[in-house]
Formats: structure tokens, sequence, C-alpha cells
């Protein structure tokens, strides 16, 4: 179960979070949509504290952060319990894709290396390119390389999966082999929090919409209230927008 | 102009030969010991560190600002007289001391310039899966700088094996010591010269190779 109270972020004067409040249950999947730049990358950036929140709380499991008192090992800890899939893949250049995998095992979860290793095989066949164990980050394709770092957040087996955009920097022609990927990590019920511009598999594996826009979290609801039935005018204007 | 004295620099050549490993070792000594203090100091100047950050800046500023041979004179000539525990120091530990505190001076700045091109996401990626700063640091960070610092780095090396030859004026006897005495002997300056300015030459194109060879090694992750 993961709670966020409160969570704010300013740059400056401009307020960039403004008082986030979401719940998540375990094994649930939630679709962030919105227009660019009200805040959705922000959100998730501050939920593994990559931008320390200005205020706010965030709970998971047994783990409360609160920003007014964080001390960095709490926020190693929430790290701890998250994974994040980033925009632009950000694989370790100087690591295999087989290494990209096993580093945080050895380093982070202290598994002896032929465990880690198993375990990345194992990941490696899934996401289909265990061909590609040992090439280095710079000799794959984008889809590639994104679809190691979601198998680098598979093996974490964390609380909650953090994905921002996980296709937006993507070719057109890898963004399915991505999809297709993400859809299977969804279907195992992994807790996930994705933010998001595809529309269709928002609709197709989210349990839950949100849409913000300013900062804020303007509706939610399931994948039919939010796309075919939308409450506020905010919502029903992005929506025409995007499609 | 007479004519060269052929046979007088050949004999010459294994002569100083002979002082090669001396050079080498205290060049090697010297790297070792100023890529550890060096990797130290760029890390501090990246986390900057209080307080410790201005001494790291005060060192690194004073062994840049001054000449090398200052700074050898000025450890073994000067500072046993302040410290009387320097006074059994030899030359070559001298020279070895000097030659570190000098090039790491430099090293710091072109490994620290390294660590700040390293790009942002490999931190956020490093911290996101739950590293700590030391382990991105050394796990991620550092081996990326190192690829980048690598040629730098080599020709710091480079430099710092004919540097070896200031530690002549401490008494030591290396490739420029000996050349010393032996043109001291025969008169024959301009041979005795040009035979140690070829040798010296000689380990630097040989460095430069390995250099080729070692930058292609690091380059393995970036290439396809």
């Amino acid at each position: 179960m993961i709670r966020i109270r409160g969570l704010t972020k300013r740059y400056g004067t401009n307020t960039v979070l403004d008082g986030i409040d979401l719940d998540i249950a375990a094994g649930e999947r939630v679709a962030i949509i919105g227009p660019s730049g009200t805040g959705k990358s922000t959100l998730l950036r501050c939920l593994n504290y990559l931008d320390r929140p200005d205020s706010g709380v965030i709970r998971i499991g047994d783990l409360t952060v609160d920003a007014a008192t964080a001390t960095s090992a709490q926020i190693l800890a929430l790290r701890r319990r998250t994974a994040f899939v980033f925009q632009s893949y950000a694989l370790f250049a100087n690591k295999t894709a087989r290494d990209n995998i096993t580093e945080a095992l050895m380093t982070v979860q202290r598994k002896p290396r032929a465990e880690a290793e198993a375990r990345a095989d194992a990941i490696l066949g899934e996401i289909g390119l265990s061909d590609k164990s040992a090439s280095y980050p710079a000799a794959l394709s984008g889809g590639q390389q994104q679809r190691i770092g979601i198998g680098r957040a598979m093996a974490l087996d964390a609380d909650l999966m953090l994905l921002d955009e996980p296709t937006s920097a993507l070719d057109p022609e890898w963004v399915g082999e991505v999809l297709d990927l993400m859809r299977r990590v969804a279907e195992r019920r992994q807790t996930m929090l994705i933010v998001t511009h595809e529309m269709q598999f928002a609709r197709e594996i989210a349990d839950r919409v949100v849409f913000m826009d300013g900062g804020r979290i303007v509706e939610e609801g399931t994948p039919a209230q939010i796309f075919d039935t939308p409450k506020d005018m905010r919502t029903a204007n992005f929506l025409r927008r995007v499609r | 102009m007479r004519a060269l004295d052929i046979d007088y620099m050949l004999g010459l050549v294994p002569v100083i030969l002979g002082y090669v490993p001396l050079t080498i070792g205290m060049a090697l000594a010297a790297m070792v010991c100023a890529l550890l203090l060096a990797s130290l100091m760029a890390v501090e100047r990246v986390m900057r560190v209080p307080v410790l950050d201005q001494f790291v800046q005060l060192f690194i500023s004073f062994f840049r600002g001054t000449p090398l041979l200052v700074q050898l004179f000025l450890f073994y000539y000067g500072l046993p007289q302040i410290l009387p525990i320097l006074s059994g120091i030899n030359g070559v530990t001298a020279a070895i001391i000097g030659l570190t505190l000098h090039f790491s001076a430099y090293m710091a700045e072109s490994i620290r310039a390294a660590i700040l091109g390293v790009d942002r996401s490999q931190w956020e990626a490093s911290q996101a899966v739950g590293m700590t700063q030391a382990q991105s640091m050394r796990r991620i960070i550092l081996p990326q700088a190192a690829r980048v610092a690598a040629p730098t780095l080599v020709n710091y090396f480079i430099d710092m094996i004919k540097s070896t030859s200031l530690a002549f004026t401490l008494g030591v006897t290396e490739m420029m010591g000996a050349t010393q005495k032996e043109a001291a002997g025969s008169f024959l300056y301009f041979e005795a010269f040009l035979v140690v300015a070829v040798l010296y030459w000689a380990i630097v194109e040989t460095l430069s190779f390995l250099q080729k060879q070692l930058e292609r090694h690091l380059n393995k992750a970036i290439t396809r």
C-alpha cells in the first residue's frame, strides 16, 4: 500500500507540484496523463527523491518519509523500495546489458554473483535479449536499451515501479516492442505508476487513470470513466486534443 | 665541425640503459601515488566537502603555481632544516614525493573535469537503483570518467618520466645523472646528451603506443 499526502515541489516561485494526494494499492497499475509541464514527471521524480519535494509525506509499506525530516538513510530506503524507468533509458554506459541488471542486485541487494547472474539471464530471456547479454548500451537500439531499462527495474522486485514516459524518446519503430514488454510486466500485477502519452496503452493496462493539470490531480477514475465520460472540462479538452 | 664519435655513443647506450629501471621505477611509483591522491582530491572537489575543499584548492593552486624544480629543492634541501625528522630522506624518495605532489595537482583537475563530464543520467540511474553516493561514484561514475581522463593521464605520465631527470639535481644517479657523469669524464657532451635524449624519446614513443592500446580497450563500451 502506497500513500502520498500533500506532496509539493517548487522551483523558485513556480509551484510544480501542488499538494498531491494519491493512494496506490498493492498490485494496482496507475497511469498518469495530462498536458506537458503539469508536473507528471516531477511527481515521479519526487517519489524516489531524485528531486527532493519541499513538503509532503510518502509512505510505502512500513516506511514513512516526510520531506520536512527526511534523512539520507530514509531516502536510500525509499529508493530501494522503488524502481525507476527513465525516458532516456539511462543505462549504465560502462556496463554490459547483463551487468546493468546484476549491478544493483550485487551492490545494493548484496546478492551473490551467481544468483544475480541467474536472475539477469532469466530476465534477459523474458525481455527477448539473451543474445545481447554482453553488448554495451551504445551498441543497442533505443528499443533494446529501454527493454533493458525495464528489465533492470523488474530485477529489483520493487514495491513500486515508476515509469517516466518510457516510450517518448523512442523512434516510432521501437515503441511497439516496449509497450508489449510493459504490458507483460503489468499482467504480473507489478504495482506501477506510469506517466505516458500513449492513451490507448493507458486504457488497456491501467486499473486507474489520473489526469493532472497545473501541478494538481484534476480527476481520477477507471480508464472508462476518464476516457469516455470525463467530468472535468480540462480532462475533456485534453483528451480531445490528443486524439 | 668535428665528426660524431659513433663508437663512444654506441658504447654509452648500454651504460645509460642500466639506469632506465630507476627512471621508470621512480615515475611508476610517483604515478601510482599521484593517481590515488588525484582521485581523492577530484572526488572531494566534486563533492565540495567544507573546509577540506579550501585546503584541496590551496594545495592544487600551490603545486600548479610553482616550478617542479623549486618544489624538489624545497623538499630535499629546505624542509629537513625545519623538520629534522626528514633529514634522512634520500634523493629518490624526495623525487618521488615531489613528482607525486606536483602531478597530482594537475591530474586532480583532469579527473574532476572528467567526473563532471559524465552524463547526469548516470548519477540519477545509480541513485534510482538505491546505490549510495560512494557506490555510484566507484561503480558507475569513476569508470566512465577514467575513460575520458585516460589519454590526458598518460600524457602526464609521459611528462613525469621526463621530469624524473630533475632528480639528478638531488644527487640521484638516474639516466640524466649517469649521462652527466659520463660526459664529464669524456668531454663528449654532445654525444652523451644526444644518446640520453634518444633513449628518453624511445621510452616515450613506446608509451604512446601503449596509450593507443589502452584507449582502444577503454573505448570498447562505446564502440559498436
